[in-house]
Formats: C-alpha cells, structure tokens, sequence
C-alpha cells in the first residue's frame, strides 16, 4: 500500500475511532432507558419514570443541533481538528461523570437534574462531532471514492450501539441482573473514559483537513459561518433541502430501525432483555457491512437514488415487517401446555408500610414450541379502604425460542437494510452540498435537526401513539363498542412512514446531485 | 417540471402549517394543562418541533413557490 493511501488508512480509521466511542457513550444511555429510569426518576411511577428518561433521550437528542451550530461555527473558523477535539473531551467527560451521580433514593431530586445536565452536555458534543468527523474524512478523500472513504464514519452510529449492546450485556452476565440492575449499569459508563483516553491520544496526531488548511492559508475561510450559512438564501436554502430532502426522512429511518426496534421487541412484544439486546446486536453485526456497500454504489450511481429509494422500501414495508415481529412473539399463536402452568401467590406486608398488604402473583407458562412467558403482577392492599390504591404493577416477560429469535434477527436485518441505503451515502452527500468555508456549520445542522429531532423523538412520539391507540381501544371496549384499531401497536409507525413520505417527495422532486459542484 | 415544484410550494407551506397547529394545538396545549412529565414533551414540541417543522416547511415552500429550486 502507497504512503497516501496508508496515510489515508490511518486518518479514517483514527476518525471513525473517536466517532464511534462518542456513538457508545450515548446510546449506553438509551440502551439502559429501562434501568435508568428506576434510578433518577421517582420510583413510584414506572411508566413515567420511563418516558421522563425517554424524553430525556430525547432531551440529548434535541441538544445536537445546538451543538451542531456551536461547534460548527468554531470548526468553520479554526479547524475541523481541535474542534473534535474538544467534542470528543466534552462527550467521555459527561458520560464517565453520568455513571458516577447517586440514585435518586440518596440524594432526592438533584439527581435527575445532574443526569439532564450531563445529558444536554452528550448531545451538544456529538452535535459537534459528527459533522466534524465526516467533513474532516470527506475533504481528505479523493472525489471519486468519497462516498467509501465516508461510509466507515457511517458504520460508527450502528458499531456504537452494537457495542453498546455488547459492554451492556457483558457486564451484566458477569455481574448477574441483580447486581447489574443495582450498581453494575454505572460500568459501561466508566469505561467511556478509557476509550476516550485511547482515542485522544490517536487524534491528537492527526493533521488539520488539507482543504480547509489551503483555504486558511488563501484567506477563503468564512468570517461568519454561520451568517453565511443560513443567514444567506442561496446557501439556506440548500440547508432546507438536506434537511426535508434528506436527513428528516434518512433520520426516521435510522431510529426506526434499531432504537425503535429495540423498544418494540421490548415494551410490546415483552421479549426478555438480554434475548433483546441478542437479536438487535445481530441484526446489526449482519446489516453493518452494508452501509460500505451502499456508499461504494453511490460512487458508481450517485447517492441521491439509493438514499430515496431506502425510505421508499422503509415506507412500503414497515407495516408488515412490525406486524410479523409482534406476530412471532404473540403467545395467542402458541399452543400453551396447561400441565405446566404454574401460579404462585405470595402476601406481605408492602414496604415501608406496616399495615399495607402486597399480594405478588407470579404466573409461568410454557410453550410446546419452548417459548416461555413469566408474568409477575404485584397489588398492594391498604388497611384504609378509603384510600386509592396504587395501580397494579404487571411485568410480563417472553422468553422466545431459537427458531422465533432467528425470524426476528431477520426482520431487524432488512430493517437495517433500509437503514444502510438511506444513511450510508448520506455523509458524501452533505459534505458535496456546501463549500469547503462552511462546511462544517451547513451540514451538521440539517443532519442533527433530521436525526436528533426528528429521529430522535421517534422512540417517544412513536411509543405514544401506540399507548394512545391501545387506550382508545380499551376506553371502547369499556363502553361496549367496537374497538377502533385492529392493529394498536403498529401506531407508531405512522409517524416515520409520514416523515420519510415527505422527504421522498420533495428529495425526489427537488434534489439535483452534483457530486463535484462544491470541490 | 418547475412547474410542478412550484406548485407544490404551496403544498409545502400548508404541511407545515398544519403541523405546526396540530403539535402546538392538539398535542402540546393539553400537556401544558397537564403538567408534571408532560411538561417535557409539551416544551419540545412547542419551542422545538412545531417551530422547526412550520417555519422550515413554509419557507421551503416559499421558495419552491418563488422558483429558487427551478431547473435553469
């Protein structure tokens, strides 16, 4: 291998090193959602413990473009190199700190407000991050293989959580649920600090981007990025393009193929954790060496057509892809062997009371295809009849069989599939959008305002709709009518069919690729 | 063509106008009312996602509208 091309090597690697470890250190926060939840909010309500740290995903997740303008104007004026520099600190500073808060039991409500503020910290350094990274590989990239130089920086969003994953599941097999769900989630967060360490040391030899170094070096950099970026309608207007051309529909994709995969496997079908964590990290692993794939193609093809026809097959087949998963795992298509079906009921006295009763009732059952459902429902039962007593808590778990877990790594696989076509070529594309002297700003913030707005709050809204249409149902069947929605739990699901819907039209109609009008 | 993306234009603005009623409205206000966790989704969707997708959509299909995006 030439020198150039070794040295190449070595800048994209160095790259998507620091890129991928800022990807870990904020999906190990999405990833532990559940536990999370239990820790920092007020224990008393699950459910909304649940979504308060969704919202506070998605409260990371709505940061990112401000990052994006932060550190997109500072990497515009100074460098594309110190300024990743500096994201790459914020970002394993924040996530090794968030590891460290106490629970809420130790230190009352100071500890939500902790973990928001690290949060909006990780979402401002991966909104500078990213743009940095794929703008810095981009513009040492040689025109006509940009978008396979650019598509290992497209592979860390998807490694990262693999690797989230990972970490998530070695801990807790090591430690055992009990003590991971007690104190072992804090290590994935710790070991955020190594990595980082590690990937300091790797970009602290890099060089600045020849293309901005020449432009510094002509006087052709920007006095204000920003300004010039959308305070300008010839170049705004382009930024509105990449963002409801591009990146609003490709960011809906990416969430709905992995997180809200994720969730669904999860909060709907019940499936237990750690099978969970299994079926999405392989999904990923088979689905991640295809966003190489796709972006190598958008060299030949062009980027426009692969990206726009992801969201079109995501927007035809998520329906019937969302219904076989729920279908897969749905105990009413399963034969049950009654002789095996234990119930176990057990009554105490409820914590911290001593005249309350908790009657816990644990209900298992078996499969004859080896699937196994556990439900365990506790109900608490004042002495005071007068007052309201707390709702039920139910958890039910589905542990499914290997031939069951296959399908559904299937499924997850060509959901990644759609991802890898509407998100690998994208990076090349951005970056071929705008001139070199603002770059950085233009491009990073249409892509956060499409994957951290609009794909970041996709978990939450989809999870809403979902709940709300399964209410309406309940509320229906209560009064003795007709229940609304056959299909409660695809709900969701309109909202990235509808988003990625507008963004193909107007990609279609009103994008014009040219990959070399920006070099 | 252009002819087409201009006329859109107005399809554009109208998307982002009824989203933007629809989030502030529909979804945003009862939260507001409801207060507690509903207060944060109601800040997102009223200071972050109603704002971004009203303006962002009309002003593209302003200019769609305006011919910025014709085919010269």
């Amino acid at each position: 291998m030439s020198e150039k091309k070794q040295s190449l090597a070595y800048i994209i690697g160095a790259s998507s090193v620091g890129t991928l470890i800022e990807w870990y250190d904020f999906y190990i926060f999405g990833s532990l959602a559940t536990v999370i939840a239990t820790k920092f909010f007020p224990p008393d309500n699950p459910t909304a413990a649940f979504l308060s740290t969704l919202a506070t995903f998605a409260a990371g997740f709505v940061v990112r473009p401000f990052g994006a303008l932060f550190f997109g104007r500072l990497g515009d004026l100074i460098g594309r190199k110190y300024t990743f520099m500096v994201t790459l600190i914020l970002m394993g500073g924040a996530t090794f700190l968030i590891g460290c808060i106490p629970s809420y039991e130790t230190i009352g409500f100071m500890a939500p407000i902790l973990v928001l503020l690290l949060r909006f910290l990780q979402g401002l350094a991966l909104g500078g991050e990213y743009g940095g990274a794929a703008t810095y590989v981009a513009e040492h990239s040689p025109a006509e293989k940009r978008g396979f130089w650019t598509s290992w920086i497209q592979t860390t969003a998807t490694i990262g959580l693999f690797v989230s994953l990972l970490v998530i599941m070695v801990t807790r097999n090591t430690l055992g649920t009990e003590a991971f769900n007690d104190w072992g989630w804090r290590v994935p967060f710790w070991v955020s600090l190594v990595m980082v360490g590690v990937s300091f040391i790797i970009r602290r030899n890099m060089h600045e981007s020849p293309l901005f170094a020449k432009a510094k070096a002509e006087g052709k950099t920007s006095a204000n990025p920003l300004k010039e970026s959308f305070g300008n309608k010839y170049n705004f207007k382009f930024v509105l393009l990449a963002l409801f051309g591009a990146t609003m529909g490709q960011g809906v994709v990416w969430y709905t193929g992995q997180f809200y995969a994720l969730s669904f496997l999860q909060k709907i079908c019940n499936v237990e954790d750690n099978q969970v964590n299994v079926i999405i990290a392989l999904g990923l692993l088979l689905g991640t060496p295809f966003f190489v794939i796709f972006a190598s193609l958008s060299d030949k093809i062009g980027r426009k057509g692969i990206m726009l026809a992801g969201m079109l097959l995501a927007i035809i087949c998520y329906r019937p892809i969302f219904e076989k998963i729920y279908q897969t795992t749905n105990l009413k298509n399963k034969q049950e062997i009654v002789a095996n079906t234990k119930v176990d009921v057990k009554r105490e006295l409820a914590p911290k009371s001593e005249v309350d009763s908790l009657i816990t009732t644990t209900t298992t059952k078996e499969y004859t295809d080896g699937t196994k459902y556990k439900e365990v429902k506790k109900v608490t039962i004042l002495a005071d009849a007068s007052k309201e007593a707390p709702k039920p808590d139910v958890k039910k778990v589905v542990t499914i069989n290997n031939s069951d877990r296959n399908t559904l790594v299937l499924m997850v696989f060509v959901l990644l599939l759609f991802v890898t076509m509407a998100y690998g070529p994208i990076a090349a594309f951005l970056v071929e959008m705008f001139p070199t002297r603002i770059r950085y700003s233009s491009m990073s913030l249409p892509y956060h305002i499409g994957n951290g707005v609009f794909g970041g709050l996709m978990p939450a809204i989809a999870t809403y709709l979902a709940t709300r249409a399964k209410d309406m149902n309940d509320a229906a069947e209560k009064a003795g009518e007709a229940i609304v929605n056959t299909q409660p739990y695809l709900e969701g699901l309109w909202y990235p069919i509808i988003l990625a819907g507008v963004s193909f039209v107007i990609g279609l109609l009103y994008i014009k690729e040219d990959k070399n009008a920006n070099d | 063509m252009n002819a087409i993306k201009r006329i859109l234009g107005i399809v554009w603005i109208g998307i982002g106008l009824y989203a933007g009623y629809y989030l502030f409205i529909n979804q945003a206000l009862p939260m507001w009312g409801k207060g507690g966790t509903d207060l944060v989704p109601a800040i997102i969707y009223t200071f972050i996602l109603a704002p971004i997708i009203a303006g962002g959509m009309s002003i593209l299909g302003y200019y769609a509208l305006s011919g910025e995006y014709d085919e010269k």
